[in-house]
Formats: C-alpha cells, sequence, structure tokens
C-alpha cells in the first residue's frame, strides 16, 4: 500500500507549482493559463529528460566504452581511444562462439515459440469456449513469475528426469520457448483485436472460402503483430541470463559468458557486442518504420 | 504460485465440453482447443509440473554423488529460512525500494509522454524501450563506469555532501556508491522502470485530456484533479506497473551480484549457490525457491485485494 502512498508524494514533488497557481486571481482568466502552462511543463518536462537521462545514460557509456583501451583487465575507466576491439572483436576468448550460440538458440526459440504463441492467439480471440478464464490465467502466470522461480522449478524438473548431465542446447531452448510463449499470445493477440471484422466479413461476401479469407485477409493484416512477436521473442531469448543459468549444463551463452567476465576480466569487446547489437536493432527498426511509410504513401 | 496453477492445470484437456447438440456446433467448439493444445501442453509440462518437482525436491535429502532420495525431511525448509532470512528480508527490501522508486520516477514521466508528449508520444515510447535493444548484463556493467568513483557522478554527490548523509544510513559505503545497497537500487530501478512506465502510460493515456479542463472548470486546483481524477482513472496502471516492478524485481540478482558486495546478497544468489555450487545443496535450493514462491504470491495477492483492482488480466 505505501507504494501507492508514494505516488501522491510524486505528484506533489511533480506539481509544486500548481498549488500557487489556484490562488491566483481568476481575473485576466486568458492570460492566467498561458504562462502556468508553459512553467508546469517545464517542470514536468525537466524531470521527464532527467528520468530519460537515467534510462540512456548506460547505453550511450558502452558505445563510448567500445572505443577504449583500457588499462589492465577491465573495461572500466576511461583511458585512451582506440579502434582495435572495433577491428577484432572476436579476439577475446571465444566471445564470439558464444554470441553464436545464443543466436542459435534465439532463432529456434523464436520459431516455436511464434508458431504455437499464434495458434494460441487465434484461439483465445476468435473463440469462446468454458476454459477460456483459466487460460487465460495460465497464459499471465509465466510473464508475472519471477525468472529465479522458472528457472529453479525447471531444474529441478530437468534434474529428476534427465539428469544434470543432459542438460544443454535443447534445455536452454525449451526454457526459452517456455516464457516467450505468453509474450508471443499477448502480442499477436492485441493485433487481432484492433482488427477490423467487417474486412473478413467483406471478403466472405465475395465469396471467398474460409481459407483463402484466413490467407489473403486475415493473416496479412496480423503479420506485423506475428513479426514483432517474433522479434520480441527472440530479443527474450538472446538477452536471458536466469533461466539459462539454471537449464545450461555446461554450455555457455553470450549472457552467461559476460555474467562469468565481471569475476575474471571484461574486455573492451563485450561493450563491441553490445554496441553492434543495439546498432542492428535499431536500424532494423528504423528500416520497417521507413518501409512501413513508403506503403502507406504508395496507397 | 503452486495454489493458484493447481487449479489452472486441469481444464484444458482437448475434449469437446460443449452441450452435445448439433455436430457442427461439437466441431467449432474443438477447433479452440486443438490450436491451444501445444502452448498448453508447454506450459503444463515445463511450466506447472516443475513446481511439484521443485516441491518434491525440497523435501528430499541426499547429495550429488548419492543420488537425492524422498525422505520427506521438512526440516530442509526451517534450515533455509533461519540460513537465509536475511539474504529473504534484503530481497523484499530492495524490491518494495526499486518498485517506489519505479513508481515516483516512472509516473511523472508516463504522465508527459501521455499528456504533453502531442505528436511525439510514440517517439518517446519508443525511447524508454530503446535501451532493450541490447543486452541488460552489458547495460549493468556500463553502471559501474557510472558510478566509478572518478566518476562525475560520486564527485557531484561528494561535493553535496549527500554521500555522508546515505553511509550514515548504511545505503552506501565511505565515499563510494558502488558496492553498496544504494547502487543495487540504482541498477535495479534502471532495470525495472520500464516495466513500471509501460502499463502506467497505457492506462494514463486513455484518459480524456477534457477531464483536465472539466476539473479546471469545476474550480479544482490542478493538483485536486489530478488526486481526484486523474489518479483513480490511472489506478489500474499504477497496480499494474507496481505488480510488473516488484515481482521481477523480488527475484532479481544479477543487480546484487553486479554493483553489490558481500552484504548486499540477496535470496537469488543464496538460490543459485545452493544448487549449482554446493554439491549437497539441492533440496534447500528448492525449499528456498518453493519459499520465495510462495512468500511472492502472498504478498501480491494481498496487495491485489486491498487495491481492488479486478480486471488486472
Amino acid at each position: 500500500m505505501s507504494a501507492l502512498t508514494a505516488s501522491t508524494d510524486a505528484a506533489a514533488s511533480l506539481a509544486p507549482t500548481d498549488r500557487a497557481s489556484g490562488k491566483a486571481p481568476a481575473a485576466r482568466t486568458s492570460r492566467r493559463r498561458g504562462p502556468l502552462d508553459w512553467v508546469r511543463a517545464h517542470v514536468l518536462a525537466t524531470t521527464a529528460v532527467l528520468i530519460f537521462v537515467f534510462l540512456l545514460a548506460p547505453n550511450v557509456v558502452m558505445f563510448v566504452m567500445s572505443f577504449n583501451a583500457p588499462v589492465g583487465k577491465y573495461n572500466y575507466i576511461w583511458h585512451q581511444f582506440s579502434t582495435d576491439a572495433w577491428r577484432h572483436p572476436c579476439q577475446v576468448g571465444d566471445i564470439c562462439q558464444h554470441m553464436g550460440l545464443s543466436l542459435e538458440i534465439g532463432v529456434v526459440a523464436m520459431i516455436a515459440s511464434t508458431i504455437l504463441g499464434t495458434m494460441a492467439a487465434f484461439a483465445m480471440s476468435r473463440h469462446r469456449f468454458r476454459a477460456r478464464p483459466a487460460v487465460n490465467v495460465l497464459l499471465f502466470l509465466p510473464m508475472a513469475a519471477p525468472e529465479i522461480i522458472m528457472g529453479a522449478t525447471l531444474l529441478t524438473l530437468f534434474f529428476s528426469t534427465i539428469g544434470s548431465g543432459s542438460m544443454g542446447f535443447w534445455t536452454i531452448v525449451i526454457g526459452h520457448i517456455m516464457f516467450c510463449l505468453s509474450y508471443v499470445v499477448v502480442t499477436v493477440k492485441s493485433r487481432l483485436a484492433g482488427l477490423d471484422p467487417t474486412l473478413e466479413k467483406a471478403a466472405q461476401d465475395l465469396y471467398a472460402t474460409p481459407r483463402q479469407t484466413f490467407l489473403k485477409v486475415t493473416l496479412p493484416l496480423v503479420a506485423p503483430g506475428i513479426a514483432a512477436a517474433a522479434l520480441l521473442s527472440f530479443a527474450l531469448s538472446v538477452d536471458d541470463y536466469i533461466v539459462t543459468k539454471y537449464t545450461a549444463g555446461d554450455q555457455i551463452t553470450f549472457p552467461l559468458y559476460v555474467y562469468g567476465a565481471v569475476q575474471r576480466s571484461v574486455p573492451t569487446q563485450i561493450d563491441v557486442i553490445g554496441s553492434m547489437m543495439m546498432l542492428v536493432t535499431m536500424t532494423g527498426i528504423a528500416g520497417m518504420l521507413v518501409l512501413g511509410r513508403l506503403r502507406a504513401r504508395r496507397r | 504460485m503452486s495454489a493458484q496453477t493447481v487449479n489452472v492445470g486441469v481444464p484444458p484437456a482437448p475434449k469437446p465440453i460443449g452441450e452435445p447438440d448439433l455436430p457442427e456446433r461439437r466441431k467449432r467448439n474443438r477447433l479452440p482447443y486443438l490450436l491451444l493444445a501445444p502452448t498448453l501442453l508447454w506450459l503444463i509440462i515445463f511450466f506447472v509440473v516443475p513446481i511439484f518437482t521443485s516441491v518434491s525436491a525440497s523435501v528430499q535429502e541426499g547429495s550429488l554423488d548419492q543420488g537425492y532420495a524422498l525422505t520427506w525431511r521438512w526440516a530442509n525448509f526451517s534450515d533455509g529460512w533461519s540460513q537465509y532470512n536475511g539474504q529473504f528480508g534484503r530481497s523484499l527490501l530492495f524490491a518494495f525500494l526499486c518498485t517506489v522508486f519505479c513508481l515516483l520516477m516512472g509516473y511523472p514521466l508516463a504522465y508527459f509522454i501521455a499528456f504533453k508528449g502531442g505528436r511525439w508520444k510514440t517517439l518517446l515510447m519508443a525511447l524508454v524501450i530503446v535501451p532493450s535493444f541490447t543486452s541488460f548484463l552489458i547495460r549493468t556493467i556500463a553502471w559501474k563506469t557510472i558510478l566509478s568513483d572518478n566518476g562525475v557522478v560520486v564527485h557531484v554527490l561528494n561535493d553535496l555532501h549527500v554521500l555522508n548523509f546515505t553511509s550514515a544510513i548504511g545505503f552506501t559505503v565511505g565515499n563510494h556508491v558502488l558496492a553498496s545497497p544504494a547502487a543495487v537500487v540504482c541498477g535495479m530501478v534502471y532495470n525495472f522502470l520500464p516495466f513500471t512506465v509501460l502499463p502506467l502510460y497505457t492506462s494514463l493515456e486513455k484518459i480524456d485530456p477534457r477531464l483536465h479542463e472539466a476539473g479546471a472548470d469545476l474550480y479544482c486546483s490542478p493538483l485536486t484533479t489530478w488526486r481526484r481524477v486523474t489518479l483513480p482513472l490511472s489506478m489500474p496502471g499504477v497496480v499494474g506497473g507496481t505488480l510488473l516492478t516488484f515481482i521481477p524485481a523480488v527475484g532479481d540478482y544479477v543487480n546484487a551480484q553486479l554493483l553489490g558486495n558481500p552484504n548486499t546478497l540477496v535470496i537469488g544468489q543464496s538460490i543459485e549457490h545452493e544448487f549449482l555450487q554446493d554439491s549437497t545443496g539441492y533440496p534447500l535450493a528448492s525449499a528456498l525457491s518453493v519459499i520465495l514462491m510462495a512468500a511472492t504470491l502472498a504478498i501480491v495477492l494481498l496487495y491485489v485485494k486491498k487495491a481492488g483492482t479486478e480486471d488486472l488480466l
């Protein structure tokens, strides 16, 4: 409950100027709003900018530090500009093999969870059936459960069935599919909910078979949602540390490598690979946005 | 989590339950179950069943070499609690602080984007998600650079004598920010802030801005308008946001490991240590995770009941 009262404090600090404004003379109504609105927007905007700095600073620091030539084993403190790490990103240990493993797992988990989750999303949004509320809860729970619970319980399942020796690639994939499924269902479901149902009716009026309606009308309209779900599950999988840790056996994915590196040495290459991930994602999303704009304009 | 999932695990058998009338209707009723079957099976086998295997593991006894046997050793729970109650307390405290700070920072941000964002709304929301475009571990390590002893943050805090105060209450250690509870909470707030902002934004964005004008027309000060109109309408977002922050924060131990010190150990670190580094720790670690699961579920149910929002799902 105290989290709720805390939000009241937030608002109090957020709008200290407003309290005074309430007592401002009611005359000059037209002019009163202008400057005060500016002040309020200013306080709020400053807060927002500061929070954005807080949110984005680590990404900027990561990018800057990828051009660092650190003293010693830990790339924590800026020393000297260097592009060495960018020219030789794979030169430290097996860093690129670990990244490769993460990408492989990510692709398999993405394909499986997108297919299964999309099917489930269609069932959930197009059909009313008796077990629906219960299924809703089951789909929601993995998103709400702390990751360590999923990881630790999965470990006991694998340990008591196949033994710790046989854990590896596929047990990681199983865990990743498990926690990606719910996100895929939610994402595709929200896209389906936003669809205009009259479009499918129109297709049927034009003598399209249910199959044709699905392939030529429904699927293309849902496709952006499915693509978003696929990207999300890929990102979740590649970035996952906790569940992976408990299901990995002796496999080392990129997050496991980074986590372990903090104990031994943090090479600049870690920041380089992080920056590459960021640049690739940003270019991809920018590309999709531009493509969407162009397509919309052509229509 | 067990109490709730037990009910959930039973119903979704892929058989038609519809009233036995027309065969056509029966066929239509089977389709959703066919579509759902793989997902449900996956979640039941790899999410629900593991809860039972871990409860079973938590009352076993043995070691990695000799194997583990189910001996109904309930003492694992009391052992785990007496050995690690400090870690449990710290996990809950850190998660609570993280949730409070996330709300304090997330509400103004979501409010700003929803009501002042204008045509930049989508772009600003994208900026909230941009950090997650790269590995969260690397970003957490970047905090080591930002909060390092010769960084700007520590200098400013030192000059303002803030660190003297925070060190006095045990939140930082000496003139450093790193390797302290403050750094852990900072990292957690940073990692979970988007989880607070997204639901808050969703519920704030639905509010008609004309309601603010109506409040002003009825001689409410902006603050009163916020308290009596905006806040009640955004409560689903507040409840959803705090839950989405608190639940993962309780189990998080990456921040405590990377930004903390040996005195900031949280329960996640103990569970991982017992599971993966201690050859006899398997039952104890299972007991710890069962306790964590039950505690989290109890807190969440209590909170949801108190907050009284039923349309969460």
